[in-house]
C-alpha cells in the first residue's frame, strides 16, 4: 500500500471521529424536534451551560458568587472542596433535568399550539437567557475541563501501524480524545435507542413524536414527555459539552457548535436519530477529505469552515427532507 | 348512582346503573353555543348513541366527555362521583378510551405497537425495573401482551400486525384505532363516527365488532353515527341533538316517532 493511500485512510478515520462530535450536538436537536416540533436554537448554549456547570461543581465554585458578593458585600468564591468527577456529573445531570422542567413549566406550557416560528423565537430568547445565567452563575473565564480524559495522539496506534506503507509512512495519527468521544457517543446512542424501544416512557415518547392527539387519548401527559425529552437533550448536551470542552476549553464560543450541527441536520433530516449520526459522519469525512485532496493543494486551505454548509446547500436542492427524514408529500 | 333500576335487555344483556351522568352541560366557543344545557346519562353495559345533523354538537359532546373540551357550565359525573375539570390524558387514565372521527393513530408505528400504547395506562413498573427487566416488569409485559393478542384475535387483524399503520387502507385503520382503545380495557368506550367513510361491507363488519365488544366484554359504549339505520340497529338508547340542543332521548323506537326529530332530519316547512 502506498503512503498516500494510507494517509487518505487516516484522514477518513479522523473525519469519522470528528463527525461523531458533530452528531452529538445534532442528536439533541433531533430529540426535541421529533417530540415537540420545536427547533431548539438553545441546544449549543445548553452544551456550554452543562460544561460550565460541570467544571464549576468539580472546582467547588460557589454559584452566583459575584451576585452574592455584590448584594451582601461578602467575598466568597469557592467552597474550598473538590467534587469527584462522577458525583459532579450526576449533579450536573440533575441541574439539566431541573432546567428541562423550568423550560416546560415557564415557557412552552404557555405556547402550546403556537406557530413553529414563535416556538423557534422562544428558543432564541432561551439561548441568550441561558448564556446570561451561565455567566452569572459560573463567571466568564475560560476553564479547562479536568475530567482526566486522555489527550493527544495514540502512541499505540501509531506504533502498530508504523511502516505499513513503506519508509515514508510513520503510522496513523489518531487523537485519543476522539476515540473516547466515539466510544461515548456509541454508548449514548445505543442507550437512547434501547430507552425508546424497550421502556414505557420510551414508547410514550415515540407516541408523542408521532401524534399528539392520539397520545393524549391513550393517557400520555404531553408535558411530562416534553420535560423528559428536554432532560434527555440536556444530558446529550452535557456529553457534547464535555467532549468539545475537553478539546478546546470550556468557553463561551462553545455555544457556536450549534451552528456546526445545522448542516448535519440538513443531511440527516431533523427527525431521525440514525440520520444525525450518519449525517455527522458524512460531514466529518467530507470536510476532511475535501481539505486533504482539493482544499489544501488548490484552494489555499481552510475549506473546513464552509464545506459543510455548501454540502448542505446541495442536499437542500436535491433532497430537502435529508437522508433519513420523513418524506414530504403534498397531495394536490 | 341514580335510581335507575338494572334490567336485562331482550337479547339477554345486563344493563346496570348510571355510569356517566352529564348534567346541564353548556359549551361555548366565543359567542357560539355549541352545546346548550344538555343533560343525559349513560348506563353500565349499554350502547348509547348520539345522533343529529351536521353541526349539531355531537363531536363537541364527545370531546367534553373525553376532556378535550371544557364546558363553561354543567357537571360531569362518572361512577357516582363528580369529575373535576381534567386533561384528556387524565380522563384516559380513569378508564375512558376513545376513537376519533378523522383517525388519530401513530402512523410510523406498527399495528402491534399502536395497540400496545393502549396498555400504557396499565403499566406500573418503574423505569429502573424496566431497564433491568426482571420480575414484575416481565410479568407485567406478559400480561399486557396477552390482552393485546386477545384484542388482535377478536378484531381479526392478525395478518397486519407487523404492518406500519401508515400503509393501511382507511377501513383497517379504523379497526386498529378501535383495537387500541379496546386494549385499554376501558369502562367507557367512546366512538366518534366509527363507520364514517366506509362501504357497506366494512360497515357491517364494524357493527358486528361493536356489538361483540359490548356483548363479550360488557363494555359500555357511547357512539356518534350519521347512518340512521346502523344507529337504530345497534343502540339501546339514543340522544338526538340539533343546533346544540337536545331534542330527543329514548329507545330507537321512541326517537324514530318523535316529531321534533323527524323535523330536524327531514326539514320542516317554514311559513
Amino acid at each position: 500500500m502506498s503512503a498516500d493511500f494510507l494517509y487518505g485512510i487516516e484522514v477518513i478515520i479522523n473525519g469519522l471521529m470528528a463527525g461523531v462530535l458533530y452528531a452529538l450536538v445534532a442528536l439533541g436537536f433531533v430529540l426535541i424536534f421529533k417530540a415537540s416540533g420545536i427547533f431548539n436554537f438553545a441546544q449549543g448554549v445548553m452544551a456550554l451551560f452543562a460544561a460550565l456547570t460541570l467544571v464549576g461543581i468539580m472546582e467547588g465554585q460557589v454559584p452566583f458568587a459575584h451576585l452574592i458578593n455584590a448584594v451582601f458585600g461578602t467575598s466568597i468564591h469557592h467552597f474550598g472542596w473538590q467534587v469527584p468527577a462522577i458525583l459532579a456529573i450526576f449533579l450536573t445531570v440533575l441541574v439539566m433535568i431541573a432546567f428541562a422542567w423550568a423550560v416546560q413549566h415557564f415557557v412552552f406550557r404557555h405556547l402550546v399550539g403556537q406557530e413553529p416560528i414563535i416556538l423557534f423565537m422562544a428558543t432564541i430568547g432561551l439561548a441568550y437567557f441561558l448564556e446570561g445565567v451561565g455567566d452569572l452563575m459560573w463567571g466568564s473565564s475560560i476553564r479547562t475541563l479536568a475530567l482526566g480524559l486522555p489527550q493527544g495522539g495514540s502512541i499505540w496506534v501509531e506504533e502498530m501501524t508504523n511502516g505499513l506503507g513503506g519508509d515514508d509512512f510513520y503510522g496513523f495519527f489518531i487523537d485519543k480524545l476522539d476515540m473516547v468521544a466515539t466510544l461515548v457517543a456509541l454508548v449514548l446512542v445505543a442507550g437512547l435507542v434501547a430507552f425508546a424501544q424497550y421502556t414505557k416512557q420510551g414508547c410514550a415518547m415515540r407516541a408523542v413524536a408521532d401524534d399528539h392527539q392520539a397520545a393524549l387519548s391513550v393517557g400520555i401527559s404531553l408535558s411530562y414527555i416534553w420535560v423528559l425529552v428536554w432532560s434527555l437533550a440536556g444530558i446529550v448536551a452535557l456529553v457534547a459539552g464535555v467532549m468539545w470542552g475537553a478539546k478546546s476549553g470550556v468557553q463561551f464560543s462553545l455555544s457556536l457548535i450549534a451552528l456546526k450541527a445545522l448542516p448535519v441536520l440538513m443531511l440527516g433530516g431533523f427527525t431521525s436519530i440514525p440520520g444525525a449520526i450518519v449525517g455527522g459522519m458524512i460531514i466529518g469525512v467530507g470536510e476532511k477529505l475535501f481539505e486533504y485532496t482539493i482544499g489544501a493543494p488548490y484552494l489555499g486551505g481552510a475549506t473546513e469552515n464552509w464545506f459543510a454548509y455548501m454540502l448542505a446547500l446541495v442536499f437542500l436542492v436535491f433532497r430537502p427532507q435529508g437522508l433519513f427524514g420523513e418524506r414530504i408529500i403534498e397531495r394536490v | 348512582m341514580d335510581g335507575a333500576a338494572p334490567y336485562v335487555t331482550a337479547d339477554g344483556r345486563q344493563i346496570g346503573g348510571v355510569l356517566m351522568d352529564m348534567r346541564g352541560i353548556t359549551l361555548r366557543f366565543g359567542g357560539v353555543e355549541a352545546i346548550k344545557n344538555i343533560s343525559f346519562d349513560i348506563r353500565e353495559g349499554e350502547i348509547r348513541a348520539i345522533i343529529g345533523p351536521n353541526g349539531a354538537g355531537k363531536s363537541s359532546m364527545l370531546n367534553v366527555i373525553s376532556g378535550f373540551y371544557h364546558p363553561q357550565d354543567g357537571e360531569v359525573w362518572f361512577r357516582g362521583e363528580q369529575r373535576k375539570p381534567m386533561k384528556p390524558y387524565q380522563v384516559a387514565r380513569l378508564g375512558i378510551a376513545r376513537t376519533f372521527q378523522n383517525i388519530a393513530l401513530f402512523e410510523g408505528m406498527s399495528v402491534l405497537d399502536n395497540i400496545m400504547t393502549g396498555r400504557l395506562t396499565h403499566m406500573k413498573t418503574g423505569l429502573l425495573a424496566q431497564a433491568i427487566w426482571k420480575g414484575r416488569a416481565e410479568a407485567e409485559e406478559v400480561a399486557n401482551r396477552e390482552i393485546v393478542e386477545k384484542v388482535i384475535d377478536f378484531l381479526e387483524i392478525q395478518a397486519i400486525r407487523k404492518t406500519p399503520v401508515g400503509r393501511l387502507p382507511y377501513g383497517l385503520k379504523k379497526r386498529v384505532e378501535l383495537a387500541r382503545a379496546l386494549a385499554a380495557e376501558p369502562k367507557l368506550l367512546l366512538l366518534d363516527e366509527p363507520m364514517a367513510g366506509m362501504n357497506v361491507e366494512e360497515k357491517e363488519d364494524m357493527s358486528r365488532f361493536i356489538l361483540d365488544v359490548n356483548d363479550e366484554f360488557g363494555t359500555t359504549i357511547a357512539l356518534i353515527e350519521h347512518d340512521m339505520g346502523v344507529v337504530m340497529d345497534l343502540s339501546d338508547r339514543v340522544v338526538v341533538m340539533d343546533y346544540g340542543r337536545k331534542i330527543g332521548d329514548g329507545t330507537p323506537d321512541e326517537v324514530r316517532n318523535n316529531q321534533e326529530v323527524i323535523d330536524a332530519y327531514l326539514g320542516v316547512a317554514h311559513d
